[in-house]
């Protein structure tokens, strides 16, 4: 599946924009991801492995809050920084 | 209470000083030459970083780790083992344990302070968290781990409170001072949640709030109401230490055990309220605050829109105004308690951050204060570093 990363990400993926992943969930997804890309798991994903309150994650456009979501091959994922701050 | 030994004074500095600058929008270093009169100031490190603590390790004087954050992800530490030119991001950032329950386990909100370990022990450092945690890393910040038993001991946590009895910007462990005659005795202080010490390398720690006042109508028995604000311990008399809290000014002499409210020798019209503490680094009875007004609803701007650091020279018994070089009036801005520090020169160089970010210096001991930079992000620490 296909991983749109937010410009305050992509740091960690060498600035790329969309980055491929595989797992059965989005906490698979996460770990896979921070496998190849050290450091971004706990940028957006506390140490409850909860979702950080200003990162929001979106499925085929959908929100998503829990980690534990089952996901399909084909399913598009977004994250994205809410906007906030100053 | 180790005390037998004397410290050993810190070496009179005459290479060039840095500052190592951490603001809300990012990092920078402000070089001088070794004259301290001209000064160069570097491109932004991580802009848009939330940069609460730039240090340099004193131990290999290469090694700089900054805690950072943004406003959107979360707190991290970045290493520099080349004085700041290239960065690596801590494998294993400060991070509560995951609790079984989600909901009731603590996530770290922001690094807030870091402190270098002792000579004795390279790559040690310690750091404390927003909310209150005490962490360390033995490999140079790479990995840390939770140090000690406070940050899940009930006690302890019930001193802490909750998010809701901090600061407005999150209740911050802070001030982990390391005895230069013994690296296993430690003090930390917790805004909110008083002083505490250990004498056995963090195995158990005790509170040290004796002689300290809280908040008219709270009980001053309750650790929980205290709020230092910024502790210092005297490099040359680790027996002493002094205290810009919440409720004053204070200073101990760890063989009287109590500490004694000196900033009632302040001038009634300024008070005693303020963040910062700095001391001499060869003289302990000489030490600066940076007052601000306390009142009301606590402006944190300077009293009167007057900005003027205080230096006394015989251990509190009285303060001196040292205003020359600042803005005369409309100047409403304060320093955070990371924002204002010494070097070891002599005369001693003060530095000092604004909350209006500008940086301020003076090379004579307060005497005299000169502008170095100014229309920086609002600043939240400056360490003076020899490089």
């Amino acid at each position: 599946m296909t991983v749109h990363i937010p410009g305050a990400l992509r740091s960690y993926t060498k600035q790329k924009s969309e980055v491929a992943a595989e797992g059965q969930t989005l906490t698979e997804v996460v770990s896979a991801l921070n496998c190849r890309y050290p450091g971004l798991r706990f940028r957006i994903i506390t140490e409850q492995d909860t979702i950080r309150p200003h990162i929001r994650i979106f499925v085929n456009e959908e929100q998503v809050r829990d980690l534990s979501v089952a996901l399909q091959p084909d399913d598009q994922i977004q994250i994205i920084c809410a906007l906030s701050g100053g | 209470m180790p005390g037998a030994r004397k410290a050993t004074s810190p070496q009179l500095a005459t290479g060039s000083v840095s500052l190592l600058i951490g603001t809300r929008k990012g990092a920078f270093i402000l070089g001088a030459d070794r004259t301290r009169r001209t000064w160069k100031l570097s491109a932004p490190m991580f802009l848009g970083h939330i940069v609460h603590h730039l240090m340099l390790d004193p131990r290999d004087r290469r090694t700089m780790l900054m805690a950072a954050s943004t406003g959107h992800l979360g707190p991290t530490i970045f290493c520099s083992t080349d004085l700041g030119k290239t960065w690596k991001e801590a494998k294993t950032p400060p991070a509560f344990p995951k609790t079984p329950e989600a909901q009731n386990g603590r996530v770290v909100d922001h690094v807030f302070w870091l402190t270098p370990g002792h000579p004795i022990e390279p790559g040690l450092w310690y750091a404390g968290t927003s909310p209150q945690g005490l962490f360390r890393s033995n490999d140079g910040g790479v990995t840390w781990k939770p140090f000690s038993y406070i940050n899940d001991d009930p006690q302890y946590r019930e001193w802490m409170g909750t998010v809701q009895d901090g600061t407005p910007d999150g209740p911050k462990l802070h001030s982990i001072l390391i005895d230069p005659r013994d690296p296993r005795h430690l003090y930390f202080a917790m805004s909110g949640g008083g002083v505490h010490e250990s004498v056995d390398g963090g195995r158990t720690f005790a509170p040290m709030i004796n002689g300290l006042e809280t908040v008219e109508g709270f009980d001053a028995a309750n650790v929980t109401f205290h709020d230092p604000h910024c502790v210092r311990l005297c490099p040359t008399n680790p027996d002493r230490l002094y205290q810009q809290n919440h409720c004053g000014i204070y200073r101990m002499d760890r063989a009287e055990g109590r500490w004694i409210r000196i900033g009632k020798n302040m001038p009634k019209k300024v008070g005693d309220i303020g963040f910062p503490m700095v001391l001499h680094p060869r003289d302990a009875d000489t030490a600066w605050v940076f007052p601000m007004d306390g009142s009301t609803v606590w402006p944190r701007v300077s009293p009167g829109g007057k900005p003027a650091a205080y230096v006394t020279r015989n251990g509190g018994k009285a303060w001196t105004r040292q205003d020359k070089g600042f803005p005369r009036a409309n100047a409403w801005w304060t320093v955070k308690r990371q924002a204002m520090t010494a070097d070891v020169h002599e005369p001693v160089g003060l530095y000092l951050g604004t909350t209006s970010g500008e940086v301020w210096a003076s090379r004579t001991g307060g005497t005299n204060w000169t502008c170095l930079a100014r229309h920086l992000p609002e600043i939240y620490s400056v360490e003076a570093a020899e490089l």
